[in-house]
């Protein structure tokens, strides 16, 4: 069943958009990490990128039906990884999300890949529907399904990947059809949770809430990420400082500068131009994986490619929004940008999800 | 083997297999939408960017340089102390002060902050709540020790708001050598701030409190400057900025009139001892010499005293801090006689020959008064009078004089006002006269008191430097200069003016030649070979209070008081020089003290003359060879 690779496989313009966006987050990170003892993450960051590209390559020539056909294997072993993080996971900035590798250094942050699982899991229950409109049962059913993991990420607690999963979970929700009327109870019910999640959620989350909605209270504390990261960013202005003459990022104002705020480090370097060319390219690699959705010979793979542009949608709404103060601050990485291996490999699994669709677009 | 493509028709392990309901069209609206939503999501982000780099840059780019630029004073160092020779009596050593930005200081931090550097934890919240504005420093530690500084550099995670910067602060000599004169300085007082002298200082601001340091604060003060850094997070510094930095200014060098050869012999004359010593110039005021004893070590507050070095300083009974030259005030005992002398001469009282006969003791008024020598002087003139120190002869010339007259001389030799010496905190010490008592104990003037007053006790009172100023000026024939400390030609100029007789001087100060070359009560203070004039005098202690403390503590203070006054040469003195030894029982224990100094003074004189006729001579002797036309050696 596997074939070999040939070049108009491939999603060219889709990879050329990724691997330059890839480019500028090595530049970046390069930039903001100069002079720091993280210095090495540069080229890490660019081993991670290959490491991605091999990976997208393993994936494509094998069908993805293989791996919906697996999604019930890949549900259980997810679940029971993030339960494991719990045990093994070491903490970081009062999170437990990494596993260390054996010794190498390597830290996996198994709630990236689940990512994947959750796309696949959401397209193989829709399609196995086999409907045009989704009764609230069935997405109740669904729905169940997702946030048992999501609810073992949040309580890691990471909160920004565990919307993440909500977002795919959505926007399968939303393509399988779902009446309006249960659009709005799902609404009202989630506004109904609000105050009960307020009630659960960590101090520092809740700080965090308070601070975006207003952020010059209490600078120096839950607000001082976002103020530092908008003076980064509007100090850039329209043609930017610089590379490595960013102020904010190079003297550490920026909270780390090289991962969950690194278009802040970017739009202070390369101002509202850069910022511009850079969504630009993310606007077009989410645009072209839709287009993906809309070229895929059936439903799954529909499924899949409009599951990968919700994660990765929501991924850049989430941080890019955070750094310009217009969400609140949560910590999860913009994709193919920010420095980690987890992040760049999941984002690439998920670009050869999306190519692997593509490839099969004449089967019918 | 190639395995042929999967047909899902046909494979039943295919998930999704082909139904009716799997062609994707039913989707394409809802795929429009999405990519609505998504160029809404993107305009939505780029309008956020838009807001903070475009309408409002200049906002986030001041925020931005606020963050990273930031000013740190540049310390400027107080000017040296110089004597009289240009010699450095304090100077400043490098060293480091502890910064406290209160921008980023978080409270909880005070209390692992006074524990690791060694505060006080109540005085460093009370300067960290102090007023002024945030962004300026607040000095929190001076001389911080290799401890000290390994602590804020391993802490610059935890404790972002401690900087540390270079200092020049005082070093003073050693043993409490000069301190009372030069003094001390310190972090200026709440209360200071609050005076007018101290108008221009702020908070945190190092100033002079005591001595010297004080008087000429303002001269040595300099300016501090200001200097630009840009600074990462953590508060350290990465660059520090040529322009926009203010350099400090350091504070002008002071130039005393004390020479160090001298002050040296009067401090190790005065070792064990408690009282003081003053060496002056009747030419102009300048103080050589200034010593009293006991003595402190100034360098313990720099920066901050310990509070168990205060509380030894304040225990000591002796009162260390206490400038016995210009605020011990004593009777004078005999050493006023010169003045008496010259007081009845002046009035017509006496002449130089007038008679007085000395059995020992004298029938004054109805009360018997003894003299010192209580075999008596036999018949007695005024030479040997002030000789002899004849108190029979004084008690008898006073009492013809009266008090009143007593009382103008002596004030107008410049007793009972402060002389004006250049050093915070002078007494002018008290003068009894009928008017005084009148006013103090309102009480007659007895006349039974007038005697006493003329053997420089009772309730006379002079402190070390007024006597030096008094004799001085009569020495110098009648004319008083203020003593002064800083070299200065307009106070050296200000004279009081008396036209004596110069007679009469003659008289006195040949009685005072006596004193010491004729066999007289100062005999064993002769310096061969120079005309050395000088007196003793004895004294009780003339503060009731503290003779009243001494005896109830038993104390032995209530032995005399030694004094000794002398100048040198008889005519056109060069030098007077004062002693005070506490409880030294008889001025002649005083004598060596003065005459060691004085002799000090012509010693170095002649060293000095000496060398310049050598150098005069070898000059000339140079100017010869080259008359020879021999080649030129090369300047340099």
């Amino acid at each position: 069943m596997s074939r070999t690779l040939a070049p108009r496989d491939i999603d060219w313009t889709l990879l050329i958009i990724v691997l330059l966006i890839c480019a500028v987050g090595v530049l970046q990170i390069y930039s903001a990490t100069l002079g720091t003892e993280s210095h090495s993450s540069w080229w890490k960051q660019i081993f991670y990128i290959a490491g991605g590209l091999v990976l997208m390559w393993i994936v494509i020539p094998s069908d993805y039906h293989a791996f919906l056909h697996h999604v019930p294997l890949m549900y259980l072993g997810g679940t029971v990884a993030l339960l494991g993080t719990f045990v093994l996971g070491e903490q970081t900035f009062g999170s437990r999300r990494w596993i260390p590798i054996g010794h190498t250094g390597i830290h996996l942050q198994v709630s990236e890949f689940v990512k994947l699982v959750i796309i696949l899991l959401v397209a193989r229950f829709l399609t196995d529907l086999k409907k045009d409109d989704l009764e609230l049962g069935e997405m109740l059913k669904l729905a169940g399904l997702v946030l048992v993991p999501a609810a073992l990420v949040l309580a890691q607690p990471d909160l920004g990947t565990a919307l993440t999963y909500v977002a795919v979970l959505a926007g399968g929700i939303f393509i399988a059809g779902l009446h309006w009327k249960y659009i709005a109870i799902v609404v009202l019910g989630a506004a109904l949770m609000i105050p009960v999640g307020l009630h659960f959620a960590k101090d520092y989350q809740r700080a965090r809430l308070t601070s975006f909605l207003d952020s010059d209270q209490d600078p120096q504390g839950a607000g001082y990420q976002v103020l530092q990261s908008k003076t980064a960013i509007g100090s850039g202005g329209m043609f930017g400082k610089g590379v490595t003459k960013g102020t904010q990022a190079q003297l550490h104002f920026l909270p780390v500068p090289g991962k969950d705020f690194i278009f802040s480090a970017f739009a202070e370097e390369h101002g509202f131009v850069g910022v511009v060319v850079v969504l630009a390219l993310y606007f077009v690699m989410i645009m072209r994986i839709v287009q993906n959705a809309q070229t895929a010979p059936e439903r799954a793979g529909m499924y899949i490619c409009m599951g990968v542009a919700a994660l990765l949608l929501s991924h850049i709404l989430i941080n890019v929004g955070m750094v310009a103060g217009l969400m609140p601050v949560t910590g999860i990485p913009l994709p193919f940008m920010s420095a980690g291996g987890s992040s760049i490999w999941t984002s690439f699994l998920a670009l050869g999800l999306v190519n692997n669709v593509r490839l099969r677009r004449f089967v019918n | 083997m190639i395995v042929p493509p999967a047909d899902r028709n046909t494979d039943p392990n295919f998930p999704g297999q082909p139904q009716l309901h799997d062609d994707t069209r039913f989707a394409a609206g809802k795929i429009a939408i999405f990519q609505y939503a998504t160029v809404i999501i993107f305009l939505f982000l780029i309008s956020g960017f838009w807001r903070l780099q475009i309408q409002s840059p200049e906002i986030y780019a001041e925020k931005a340089e606020q963050n990273r630029i930031k000013s740190r004073p540049l310390l400027a160092p107080r000017g040296r102390i110089l004597d009289r020779d240009g010699r450095v009596i304090v100077a400043n050593h490098v060293s480091s002060t502890l910064l406290l930005t209160r921008e980023n200081m978080k409270p909880e931090d005070l209390k692992p902050i006074a524990e690791g550097l060694d505060l006080n934890l109540p005085d460093l919240q009370a300067k960290a709540a102090r007023g002024g504005p945030k962004y300026r420093a607040i000095r929190l530690k001076e001389e911080l020790s290799p401890a000290d500084l390994a602590f804020v550099n391993s802490h610059r995670d935890v404790f972002p708001e401690l900087d540390i910067i270079s200092s020049q602060p005082r070093l003073y000599p050693q043993d409490g050598m000069m301190a009372h004169v030069i003094g001390y300085t310190g972090e200026v007082t709440q209360a200071e701030l609050d005076s007018t002298d101290f108008a221009k200082y702020k908070q945190g601001d190092i100033v002079g409190q005591f001595g010297i340091e004080r008087q000429y604060n303002d001269a040595l003060t300099g300016t501090d400057g200001q200097q630009r850094v840009e600074v990462d997070n953590r508060g350290q510094v990465r660059e520090e900025f040529k322009d926009g930095t203010i350099p400090a200014v350091a504070g002008k060098d002071l130039q005393l009139t004390i020479d160090l050869d001298l002050q040296a012999v009067a401090e190790i004359a005065m070792d064990g001892k408690n009282g003081a010593v003053v060496a002056l110039d009747p030419r102009n005021g300048e103080i050589l010499a200034m010593v009293s004893r006991p003595t402190f070590d100034p360098n313990k507050f720099v920066g901050h005293i310990k509070a168990s070095d205060w509380n030894a300083i304040n225990a000591n009974p002796d009162h260390p801090l206490m400038n016995r030259a210009i605020q011990a005030q004593f009777a004078p005992g005999s050493t006023f006689k010169p003045v008496v002398a010259l007081a009845a001469l002046e009035t017509g009282t006496i002449d130089e020959n007038t008679p007085v006969h000395c059995p020992g003791y004298v029938v004054l008024y109805g009360h018997t008064y003894h003299c010192w020598e209580k075999k008596g002087h036999g018949t007695v003139s005024l030479h040997n009078g002030i000789v002899h120190s004849c108190d029979v002869y004084f008690y008898t010339v006073g009492s013809r004089m009266g008090i009143d007259d007593l009382a103008l001389y002596a004030k107008m030799v410049g007793f009972g006002q402060p002389t004006g010496v250049d050093l915070p905190g002078e007494v002018s010490g008290g003068v009894p006269s009928p008017e005084e008592v009148l006013h103090t104990y309102h009480r007659k003037w007895y006349a039974g008191e007038t005697p006493s007053v003329a053997i420089g006790q009772g309730d006379l009172k002079v402190t070390p430097i007024q006597l030096a100023r008094a004799i001085g000026g009569i020495a110098m024939g009648g004319v008083w200069h203020v003593p002064h400390l800083v070299k200065n030609d307009a106070i050296a100029a200000k004279t009081t003016i008396w036209p004596v007789d110069p007679k009469h001087v003659q008289d006195v100060v040949d009685g005072m030649w006596g004193c010491i070359n004729e066999a007289g009560t100062g005999a064993q203070s002769v310096i061969p070979g120079l005309d050395f004039c000088g007196k003793t005098g004895s004294a009780q202690l003339a503060s009731v209070d503290v003779a009243k403390a001494a005896a109830a503590n038993h104390e032995t203070g209530l032995k005399d008081n030694a004094w000794f006054v002398g100048f040198a040469p008889r005519r056109n003195p060069e030098i007077v020089v004062v002693a005070l030894f506490e409880h030294g029982v008889h001025g002649n224990l005083a004598g060596p003290i003065v005459r060691d100094v004085v002799k000090a003074y012509f010693d170095k004189k002649t060293r000095i003359q000496t060398w310049l006729q050598q150098k005069t001579a070898v000059t000339a002797g140079l100017a010869k060879v080259s008359t020879l036309d021999l080649p030129q050696p090369a300047h340099n």
